[in-house]
């Protein structure tokens, strides 16, 4: 009698002991949700803010109305031009290029299992450097006025920022290299660019040295309706690749042979998710220049408040980032307004306190 | 035979590890693979598993030619823990058990997985831990989180490579006998490569005796663990006991090198 009941309290335990764990993992689930959401409701306020702001003042309020009335009719007045067509498509081009470096820098950290990996240290950013100083310096596509073509500029960044990642692939395809080989080869890279950028630097026209440096510190100057379009084609091929690819790298991080083991096939994983991931960050760079430290900080911010689950992960990485974008360009061009600070200046400051 | 292995073999390059190697494991088995350092223990374990491959000879599950399943298929076949990995991003023990079911769901785990990952931790103790994240458990809590993933995989059978090195004498006798109650309630084989000698001998069935990449004995413990297979492999003159039906051993020097 008596062992009966006790193997029944022993059961009755064991049952509200999983029911517990499984209220946790619950609640451990929504908090994530929450946090995400909370991430988007930030995204739709900062860039509310932000278009208010500027030479021109504009109220909170007038912003979404006038946004409202653009996206039915054609801008006619001096307002709705300035949000239309000005700060629009500024702030959107923020939120688009900080969501891709967000997810870029979150994948690649995932797939290296490496803290330092982002877009910038596996030199794909300055892959783009070098191919945007090509076109600037060399005046690929001059009109009579001299300059530059900008198509050509985009392409040739675009193509620049995707050898990073050719040479990884070759180094992944020939050998069975350790992550570790990876992003010492991606460090290589951003140093053989870097060295190649300042060669053609050095005999040119101080000029174009100046509109070249100014590209690769990054910059939303030229945002338009024409960039838009482009980014957001890149950003929604590469986006559901890797968000179905987000499970796999969790596993990738237990390490390369127990992933192997639970049957993800690491190498297939490795070169699919880095080819995606430099495909979105060079379609990013390649318009607004090589933004450095928000593919490397979003995912760290973000895994402090929500762990490391990449399906999560991604998602929330993508909005700080967009957050983060939108926050840095206000402050680079309200806080010496007429003078536009270069965004990548304000990233880098801006990332630079938050850790400390 | 659950695990049948044929004249296999491997090398890198130029330099062969494994020989001659033929064994088998039976159901609801343990089998012990010991032998010194760089016998080719955890080759042979990573052999079995695919993380490398032979170069010759072939493997069997239940009858199947491993080279001709899909990485999916032999994840619900074998299940591996290797030695001494570390997670750079941590996560919680739920979630770190939960990814064994990689060959069972696609993207998102469904309520009989998540059902799965409580009876795996019911079973090895581990609901305490549930939530935190596993970069904050014991080394010995590690390997047991570490072997309810790979059991939640529901593999027959489970390779574990040295898993009780780094422990101290508690958490050995607690990570291998929840190995051995393992055994007994799910009927699955392992095998698992251990340098203590006498904890081999104690949860093991049945003992594989390594030298130079060869098998060099196989069978019950108290045939392997003798004064003359002990010098021979190992170069030690060790003190045989009986102990029970086993064998104790305690080493006492190495052997004088001519």
């Amino acid at each position: 009698m008596t062992a009966s009941s006790e193997t029944i309290s022993k059961s009755e335990i064991a049952k509200t002991k999983r029911a517990q764990i499984r209220g946790l993992y619950k609640k451990s689930i929504n908090k994530k949700i929450y946090f995400i959401f909370f991430l988007f409701i930030l995204m739709i306020i900062f860039a509310g803010i932000a278009a208010t702001l500027g030479s021109y003042e504009i109220s909170f309020t007038e912003v979404y109305s006038i946004i409202f009335h653009c996206m039915f009719n054609n801008a006619e007045t001096y307002e709705q031009y300035t949000v239309w067509e000005l700060r629009l498509p500024r702030i959107l081009l923020a939120i688009l290029a900080g969501a891709g470096l967000g997810i870029a820098g979150t994948m690649m950290q995932g797939i290296l299992r490496n803290p330092l990996a982002e877009p910038y240290t596996m030199g794909i950013a300055s892959g783009a450097g070098f191919g945007a100083s090509l076109v600037i310096i060399l005046g690929i596509g001059a009109g009579y006025a001299g300059g530059y073509s900008r198509y050509a500029l985009i392409a040739s960044s675009f193509i620049f920022a995707l050898v990073p990642a050719v040479v990884v692939l070759a180094i992944v395809l020939r050998r069975k290299p350790s992550p570790g080989v990876l992003v010492l080869a991606g460090i290589s890279m951003l140093y053989i660019f870097s060295a190649l950028t300042m060669l053609i630097q050095v005999p040119a026209d101080p000029n174009a040295v100046k509109v070249a440096q100014f590209w690769a510190v990054g910059s939303l100057e030229r945002a338009s309706w024409l960039d838009i379009f482009p980014i957001s084609l890149v950003l929604a091929c590469c986006v559901p690749l890797l968000m179905w690819k987000t499970w796999d790298i969790n596993i990738l991080n237990a390490g390369d042979e127990t992933a192997e083991s639970i049957g993800v096939h690491v190498k297939r994983t490795r070169i699919f998710v880095m080819m995606v991931s430099a495909v979105l960050t060079a379609g990013v760079v390649c318009f607004v220049g090589a933004i450095s430290f928000v593919g490397l900080i979003a995912p760290h911010i973000c895994r402090m408040f929500i762990g490391a689950d990449n399906r999560f992960l991604l998602p929330a990485s993508a909005l700080f980032g967009a957050v983060l974008l939108i926050l840095a360009d206000t402050i680079a061009r309200t806080i010496a307004a007429p003078l536009v600070i270069p965004i990548g200046i304000v990233t880098a400051i801006i990332c630079l306190r938050i850790p400390s | 035979m659950r695990l049948e292995i044929k004249d296999m073999e491997f090398g890198y390059a130029s330099v062969t590890i494994l020989k001659d190697i033929s064994m088998e494991l039976a159901e609801s088995e343990v089998l012990g693979v010991v032998g010194p350092n760089g016998a080719g223990k955890s080759t042979l374990i990573r052999c079995i598993d695919r993380i490398i491959s032979p170069q010759k000879g072939s493997i069997l599950v239940d009858g199947t030619d491993i080279k001709k399943m899909s990485s999916t298929d032999r994840a619900k076949k074998i299940g591996y823990v290797p030695q001494g990995v570390a997670q750079i991003f941590p996560t919680t023990v739920f979630d770190t058990v939960l990814m064994g079911r990689r060959p069972h769901f696609g993207w998102w785990s469904r309520k009989e997985d998540n059902e799965k990952v409580l009876d795996m931790l019911e079973l090895l103790n581990l609901e305490q831990f549930a939530m935190r994240g596993i970069n904050e458990l014991s080394g010995g809590q590690q390997q047991k989180v570490f072997i309810a993933r790979a059991l939640t995989q529901e593999a027959d059978i489970l390779l574990l490579d040295e898993p009780v090195s780094a422990l101290d004498i508690r958490h050995q006798l607690e990570v291998l006998n929840v190995v051995r109650s393992v055994v007994k309630e799910k009927g699955i084989s392992v095998m698992i490569s251990i340098h203590d000698l006498n904890l081999a001998s104690r949860f093991t069935d049945r003992l594989l005796l390594m030298c130079d990449g060869q098998i060099f004995a196989t069978g019950s413990s108290s045939s392997i663990l003798t004064p003359e297979n002990i010098k021979q492999v190992y170069g030690v003159e060790a003190n045989v006991s009986k102990f029970g039906d086993r064998n104790y051993i305690a080493p006492d020097k190495p052997v004088e090198e001519k």
